[in-house]
């Protein structure tokens, strides 16, 4: 087990490396942006003294190598900082003694809950779905369901995930009224108001999803079918489903398991759409909104957060691989 | 009065009558307002750092929450662009216009309890120009040389020159009245004198309001929530699937799509908000006044109007003066699309062919590019040739606007004429984004603001117009409607406020079920 916790030490090493990679990349990237944040908050009203007045008083003069390790070191110490929206909202009305400084931990934290419960109610659906819809047409291959699996899945990842959005909007929101069309999640709900709100956009991610495991769980299941084995299972006269969920299945987990984390990791990452489309506030809205105003502390965080969960979900599924696997729980 | 009664004067009549009194689509409900139920607004404008700070206020979502529900102002702009007191109940002013003497409301109380008076709007009025202090508002309020509580329920304002529109200013969706010695608690919870209290505030996402008992207003909903939904295809699909009752800001082009859905209909009213060209008149060719009266006469306005406002709109007469202000010269000749004349001023200005380069990008208004296109295409029957460039929406108003000598801008509009002109025609002025200096009008400008005489100032506002029109350095093409869009459930009074959207902002204060 030793070798095993070594793995995970350095892939978090490894891990901490690629954030700071990611948040250098990100700098980089809004920095080339045209436009910043002084420009994009003041809009038509950016005079160039105006914008001077914000940029100083955000600490935006300085230089840009400068404003980085500033908010490195920030980070390193546990802050997050305070989005820019906040320090100029603080600097141009003063007097604020009774009201807190809002961080972007504090506006992120509420956000992330949402999408997280997003997420895992699209998880909790779209994994079971697609494994056994993997393991039954691995089962039944070649037949109708199969085929019928295939084209359904592929079709709907192949459509946009706002079309898919509308499409599901349209015949049951609309067509039929059977859940909201906006999801106005609030923090007074109670779960099951909460999960009946949720359904739409957890729905439309669980469509956009579908495609990739449970084609992954086919074919990892139908490459073992080929095994001796397998044949020998046969042979002695196992049912057919027995030798898929007993035999072929935990030889084909490894695989599974790499791309169930990889779609976790985009039903956390890749909600944005989804979330603008059913006003779902989350933290893909908040990435939309900082994006637009150029605000470098939230950008930044949304984007730690979002390549964290990556790292994260990945290193899971190596270890998980590890451990279903014997050949490698116990190296020679 | 000679009255000659056949049937066909006498159908008309009838007509006029009906149109008159309101009956026809869209009009008040006969049966008058009714009290009860929840509003449920999908609005557009909504961000996470939004509060009850009015000076941070720019946007639809914080303007009907705040001035149009929460807050009161000292003045407001009724439905039918009177000016009625909000918490003042009369005023009266000196000859000059120089002293101004407001009498408060009595009896009003703030939502934690403190009663309303003079301490608190002396307070309110100073947030605008405290030190270090960057409110949108503080060009209103800095004329302000002093304040003086007459007694609590009396203020006497004292400006440093005359001006006839001052009790208009105060009504400005930025100087809402915060209790004395609480502002910073008025602020974070939302304390104010308004028709509604506020429950919780989630910003940039969710308000929820309830009606205030002690309100000094008559209201019509029981319930209030607000959602903030930025995306406008979502606004859509929110109203059309009744999760709202009403919508702000839709796409011309969705106004169609809403008028299959028997249950929704649009409710749009032309304003002040207009789109502009501006040219900069201290470089050539547009230094000389016949080239831009030239380029004038080459927008086709009816067809940009048809095409880029779908028909939601109303062509423009190259002044930003609109509907919703009162001096509106609304009689003023209409500027047509003329090659012929553009030749004619082009040949005075001794130029036989001119190639221009226009700057536009979709940050100026939606479709800029495209109407930059009709034009490129009109304009070539006057023998000029215009090349459209597509600049990029991020730091449009930084890089562009004010900078390029010929651009795409919008506006959306001022409460005054002295406002407008004074904002964005007056020499010297930060945004006269024509830079254009007219020694008549700036006279004029200076001259109506402290006219007493309402028949004079309108004949000096209407002249302005003219000047504006013949030899500004802006082509106004079009005023574009404020669309909102709401559920045939809703119903509100005859006259639908045009200074902002929903009802001038203030649809939670106005509408009821029907």
């Amino acid at each position: 087990m030793s070798g095993l916790a070594r793995m995970v030490g350095q892939r978090l090493a490894l891990g901490a490396f690629t954030l700071l990679i990611v948040s250098m990349v990100i700098f980089a990237a809004i920095e080339a942006l045209p436009g910043d944040f002084a420009e994009a908050i003041l809009g038509q009203g950016a005079t160039p003294e105006a914008v001077a007045a914000i940029r100083e008083s955000l600490g935006m003069d300085r230089s840009a190598v400068e404003r980085y390790f500033a908010w490195l070191g920030g980070v390193f110490s546990g802050d997050f900082g305070v989005s820019f929206s906040q320090l100029s909202f603080q600097s141009q009305y003063g007097q604020t003694g009774e009201r807190d400084i809002v961080t972007v931990a504090d506006q992120l934290a509420p956000r992330f809950a949402n999408t997280i419960f997003l997420a895992a109610t699209a998880a909790a659906v779209a994994v079971p779905l697609s494994l056994a819809l993997g393991i039954l047409a691995a089962l039944y291959r070649g037949s109708i369901f199969d085929r019928a699996a295939n084209v359904g899945t592929l079709t709907s990842i192949s459509s946009p995930e706002f079309f898919v959005a509308y499409i599901l909007i349209l015949f049951l929101a609309a067509a039929n009224p059977i859940f909201p069309s906006i999801s106005k999640i609030h923090a007074d709900l109670d779960f099951w108001e909460r999960l009946y709100r949720t359904v739409l956009p957890a729905l439309t991610l669980t469509l956009v999803v579908t495609a990739h495991m449970m084609r992954m769980t086919r074919v990892a299941i139908i490459n073992l079918m080929a095994s001796q084995y397998i044949e020998m299972a046969r042979l002695k006269g196992v049912p057919r489903w027995r030798v898929i969920v007993r035999h072929a299945l935990p030889n084909a987990l490894a695989p599974i398991i790499n791309v169930i984390a990889l779609n976790l990791a985009y039903l956390v990452t890749g909600v944005v759409v989804v979330e603008v489309v059913f006003v779902y506030p989350g933290i893909g809205q908040m990435f939309v909104d900082a994006v637009k105003l150029r605000d470098m502390p939230t950008v930044q965080a949304c984007c730690l957060v979002f390549a964290a969960a990556y790292i994260l979900l990945n290193l899971l599924a190596d270890v998980l691989s590890v451990l279903t696997n014997p050949r490698l729980r116990h190296p020679k | 009065m000679n009255l000659k009664l056949d049937r066909r004067t006498l159908l008309k009549a009838t007509a006029a009558t009906a149109l008159a009194a309101g009956v026809g689509p869209g009009a008040a409900s006969a049966a008058g307002p009714k009290t009860g139920g929840t509003l449920r607004l999908g609005l557009s404008g909504g961000n996470t750092t939004d509060s009850w700070d009015g000076r941070t206020h720019s946007d639809v979502f914080m303007q009907v929450a705040a001035q149009g529900a929460v807050f009161d102002c000292i003045t407001e702009v009724a439905a039918d662009g009177s000016l009625v007191g909000e918490l003042a109940e009369s005023w009266e002013s000196s000859a000059d216009l120089v002293t101004w003497t407001f009498n408060l409301r009595k009896g009003v109380e703030f939502h934690n309890g403190k009663s309303f008076g003079a301490d608190d709007v002396i307070e309110s009025l100073q947030l605008h120009v405290a030190e270090g202090a960057k409110s949108p508002a503080k060009p209103l309020v800095e004329p302000i040389v002093e304040m003086k509580k007459m007694n609590d329920h009396q203020v006497q304002f004292v400006l440093n020159a005359g001006n006839a529109d001052f009790p208009y200013l105060l009504a400005d969706y930025h100087i809402l009245i915060h209790p004395a010695g609480m502002v910073d608690e008025s602020i974070r919870d939302g304390i104010g004198t308004g028709a509604y209290r506020n429950l919780g505030f989630d910003p940039g996402v969710r308000l929820q309001l309830e009606r205030n008992p002690n309100a000094h207003k008559q209201t019509w909903f029981d319930e209030v929530e607000a959602i903030s939904i930025t995306d406008p295809a979502a606004r859509v699909s929110a109203l059309m699937t009744g999760e709202v009752d009403a919508i702000s800001r839709i796409d011309a082009k969705s106004v169609r799509l809403l008028d299959r859905n028997p249950g929704v209909e649009v409710s749009e009213v032309t304003g002040n908000q207009h789109y502009t060209f501006p040219m900069i008149t201290t470089a050539a060719p547009f230094d000389n006044n016949d080239v831009r009266l030239a380029l004038k006469y080459l927008f086709d306005r009816e067809d940009l109007v048809r095409k880029i406002l779908l028909g939601h709109g109303k062509v423009g007469n190259d002044h930003p003066i609109g509907p919703a202000n009162r001096f509106y010269h609304a009689d003023l000749e209409q500027r047509v699309y003329d090659p012929d004349k553009a030749k004619f001023h082009l040949k005075k200005a001794g130029v036989d062919s001119l190639q221009l380069d226009l700057s536009a990008s979709d940050a100026a208004f939606a479709g800029a590019v495209d109407a930059s296109q009709l034009f490129q295409e009109s304009a070539k029957a006057g023998g000029v040739s215009i090349n459209v460039i597509k600049e990029p929406a991020d730091g449009y108003w930084s890089n562009v606007w004010m900078k390029k000598p010929f651009v795409a801008c919008f506006w959306s509009g001022r409460a005054t004429e002295d406002i407008m002109f004074s904002t964005a025609y007056a020499a010297g002025k930060p945004w006269n984004d024509s830079y254009w200096e007219h020694e008549r009008f700036n006279k004029l400008l200076a001259e109506a603001r402290t006219e007493v005489d309402e028949a004079k100032r309108r004949e000096l506002y209407y002249e302005m117009q003219v000047i504006t029109r013949d030899e500004g350095g802006v082509a106004v093409p079009m005023y574009a409607n404020w669309i909102d869009a709401k559920s045939k459930k809703l119903a509100h009074g005859e006259h639908l406020g045009n200074v902002w959207a929903l009802d001038s902002a203030r649809i939670i204060e106005r509408w009821w079920f029907a």
